[in-house]
């Protein structure tokens, strides 16, 4: 027994080291960074206590106060859901960049359907719109995934296309059909029978929880269900899958639809949990946050519950560290660049600290650009 | 409405169409500029077998190196008079020159991740955007916030009235030259990289590093460091098309100004076949529909169709260049084949 305990050590280290190294590095990067720019602010001299008393306050914001910690778990919840999709379609050798505007288009369409169904109650209306959601996310993802099967064309390309389509397309109904007769600015009704109830907290909503449900869900499909060991088939090796006598074409269209439904279901948790209701100008960072999730978290749902974890912390603590420290929000951006840059680097990392028995640090998703510009999977 | 306005309609739409030809041409070139470039920078970079999914972030870092370099130059040089021809003046030289400088280190970042690390490619290309994104992100939010003088922008050639007035191809000129220097540097250079490709020892050695490394190598071509020059080139005319969003097309930098651009550029590179020239018309294509939702947007005729046109939402004529470049993207590829080789790590035998 004893044996297997430290079996299960070794793997959670061999996973976790890469990982947890890049977050080190980055963290010291950003300090420098901190302290170089310091002086970039009207009339300051550099200021070499600066990126302590920031760290200091993003961790206050984030984990210091019980407002903190739900802040914390309200900004994880769609950081798993859409990291999971990205972390899925890796496993099946896709690149999902679209979870922006899987994201965006699956909120639009919970709040319309929100209102479409306002005054049947919450047993109702709740279902309804986040069926709505997940299934226009889960077509937003089904695009890509049928022209990468069917056509050829990369899904790295057309995600960001769809994603700037998606923005044109959410900005058009909020402002044309979908908005609030009489209100000045383009706005949708407020939902009140869809909004999802509060657990904890003063905006502790219920999307938490399915979240955090998820996680094992994911982790089913993944390594228990026959479509999971197909999926990463796929994702191994697309031809061998088809002599084996899979379907690629079908899996590929049928994960990234997947995938699309988990970005989409994690606009609508965020927006039925916290806005109620959608602008023409609602802007979010979840898409390209989950990219970081997914590759940190090595696409494996454990992992990514712990990255988005991490990304949640930083973003429910930007704000407090913007007003303390006066370092702006999109340092987390910028942490999140560097611990990208040193995770691809990681065979030099290893070699300069020495890593033994360690996995790589972006895990099973070096085959992508095997397919680019290809034709079509056969 | 008249009984079969389908007919008429259409009559009104070329009639509108031609009525606006000088306007949407030249709006369409302006806007192909940058298109062109990243696909150029991709054609450079895949013929010699390196995917480089990282043009856009290069392009964002190089518009605001480019913005940046012109605020700390003409703070330290001051204003100086501009030429009169596109108005060159010595801030604007240098930022143009740092911005290239700043895309090729990110190519060369590139290079490295994927050349010699042999990292995956699209992997290392996405987390240069995510990179360029994060970076340009943090310091434009600390720098605005003293709301910095730039140095301005490069003026467009005038073209001449008793020029642009010739009938028939009086437009055409117009829409080539009434343009800046970036811009026109561009055209120019696009047509030198057709030729050095197809003509050369360069070129010929790039298709064929593209194509068969292995075999390459056994003809004494060294694999590697062309891969890191072609890939560093590709990241200086990326950057080219940065610089020309931040100093000739506007003046200033504005957070994640790129808009896709470099993944238009991309896409521009598949529909032209990897080819210079080809991807050039392809970027026209993608730009020209942008130009046409803008006049219709800004101008639309008073008629059956002008109707019909101010009936369809301006966020479509937005989206407009994203749909093109999809349904084209999509229709195309497959019939269009990318270098054998493109996408793959190359190592060396006798590194074994």
């Amino acid at each position: 027994m004893g044996d297997r305990v430290r079996t299960f050590g070794d793997q959670v280290y061999s996973a976790m080291a890469l990982p947890l190294l890049a977050i080190g590095l980055a963290l010291i990067v950003g300090a420098i960074v901190i302290i170089a720019t310091s002086a970039l602010e009207p009339g300051a001299e550099i200021d070499f206590t600066l990126p302590f008393r920031a760290y200091g306050a993003l961790f206050e914001g984030s984990l210091g106060s019980p407002n903190g910690r739900v802040s914390t778990l309200v900004q994880t919840a769609p950081l798993i859901l859409a990291g999971l999709g990205i972390g899925l379609a890796f496993k099946a050798g896709l690149f999902n960049i679209g979870a922006q505007g899987q994201f965006l288009l699956g909120a639009t369409a919970a709040i319309a359907a929100g209102v479409a169904v306002e005054g049947s109650g919450p047993f109702v209306a709740i279902p309804v719109a986040i069926a709505a959601g997940m299934v226009v996310g889960a077509i937003w993802g089904f695009i890509p995934g049928f022209l990468k099967a069917f056509s050829g064309a990369h899904e790295v390309v057309t995600t960001i296309m769809l994603n700037f389509i998606a923005l044109a397309l959410m900005s058009w109904l909020i402002s044309g059909p979908l908005r609030l007769p009489r209100s000045p600015q383009p706005v949708t009704p407020t939902v009140e029978d869809a909004a999802l109830p509060i657990m904890i907290g003063r905006d502790g909503h219920v999307g938490i929880l399915i979240a955090f449900i998820a996680v094992p869900i994911i982790w089913f499909l993944l390594y228990r269900l026959t479509l999971g060991f197909e999926i990463r088939a796929v994702g191994a090796n697309p031809e061998a899958s088809r002599y084996a006598g899979m379907k690629p074409k079908r899996l590929v269209t049928l994960t990234m639809s997947l995938a699309g439904m988990l970005a989409g279901l994690a606009g609508t948790l965020n927006v039925l949990g916290i806005n109620h209701q959608m602008n023409a100008t609602f802007t979010t960072t979840v898409g390209f946050d989950a990219i970081t999730v997914a590759l940190l978290g090595r696409s494996h749902p454990v992992g990514i519950m712990l990255a988005a974890l991490l990304f949640g912390m930083m973003r429910a603590g930007a704000g407090l560290m913007q007003i303390q420290a006066g370092v702006p929000a999109e340092l987390v951006d910028l942490l999140q660049a560097v611990i990208l840059l040193f995770l691809v680097a990681s065979p030099v990392l290893r070699r300069v600290f020495r890593l033994r028995g360690v996995k790589s640090g972006l895990g099973t998703t070096d085959t992508m650009a095997r397919t680019y510009g290809n034709e079509a999977i056969r | 409405m008249t009984d079969l306005p389908v007919i008429g309609v259409i009559i009104q739409l070329f009639q509108f169409l031609i009525d606006q030809l000088p306007f949407i041409s030249d709006a369409a070139v302006a806007a192909s500029i940058p298109i062109a470039l990243a696909a150029l920078a991709g054609v450079v970079s895949e013929r010699s077998g390196v995917v480089n999914i990282g043009l856009e972030g290069m392009m964002l870092t190089a518009a605001f190196v480019a913005w940046i370099t012109g605020v700390v130059a003409v703070g330290m040089l001051g204003p100086s008079q501009p030429t009169a021809v596109f108005g060159i003046t010595l801030p604007l030289l240098i930022a143009l020159g740092v911005a290239m400088l700043s895309g090729m280190v990110m190519a060369g970042l590139h290079a490295w991740l994927s050349i010699s690390l042999r990292a995956d490619q699209i992997i290392s290309g996405v987390i240069i955007n995510i990179a360029a994104i994060g970076l340009t992100g943090y310091l434009y939010t600390i720098i605005s916030k003293n709301s910095p003088t730039g140095a301005g922008g490069f003026d467009s050639l005038d073209v001449p009235a008793a020029i642009s007035g010739i009938p028939v191809i009086g437009w055409l000129i117009n829409a080539i030259f009434d343009q800046g220097p970036i811009a026109i540097g561009a055209i120019i250079l696009i047509i030198i990289v057709q030729v050095l490709l197809f003509r050369t020892r360069w070129g010929l050695r790039t298709r064929s590093v593209g194509e068969h490394p292995r075999a390459a190598e056994t003809m004494g071509i060294d694999v590697i460091r062309l891969r890191y020059r072609n890939v560093i080139l590709s990241g200086a005319i990326a950057a080219l098309g940065g610089a020309y969003l931040s100093i000739e097309l506007t003046t200033s930098f504005q957070a994640g100004m790129t808009a896709g651009r470099g993944f238009i550029g991309l896409a521009a590179m598949i529909v032209g076949r990897w080819s210079p020239l080809g991807a050039f018309g392809a970027a026209l294509l993608f730009a020209s529909s942008g130009a046409v939702g803008r006049a219709i947007t800004f101008a639309a005729p008073e008629n059956q169709l002008g109707d019909l046109l101010n009936s369809i939402p301006p966020q479509f004529y937005d989206a407009l260049p994203y749909i093109v470049t999809i349904v084209v993207l999509a229709g195309i590829v497959g019939r269009s084949i990318p270098p054998a080789a493109d996408g793959q790590p190359y190592e060396r035998e006798s590194a074994t």
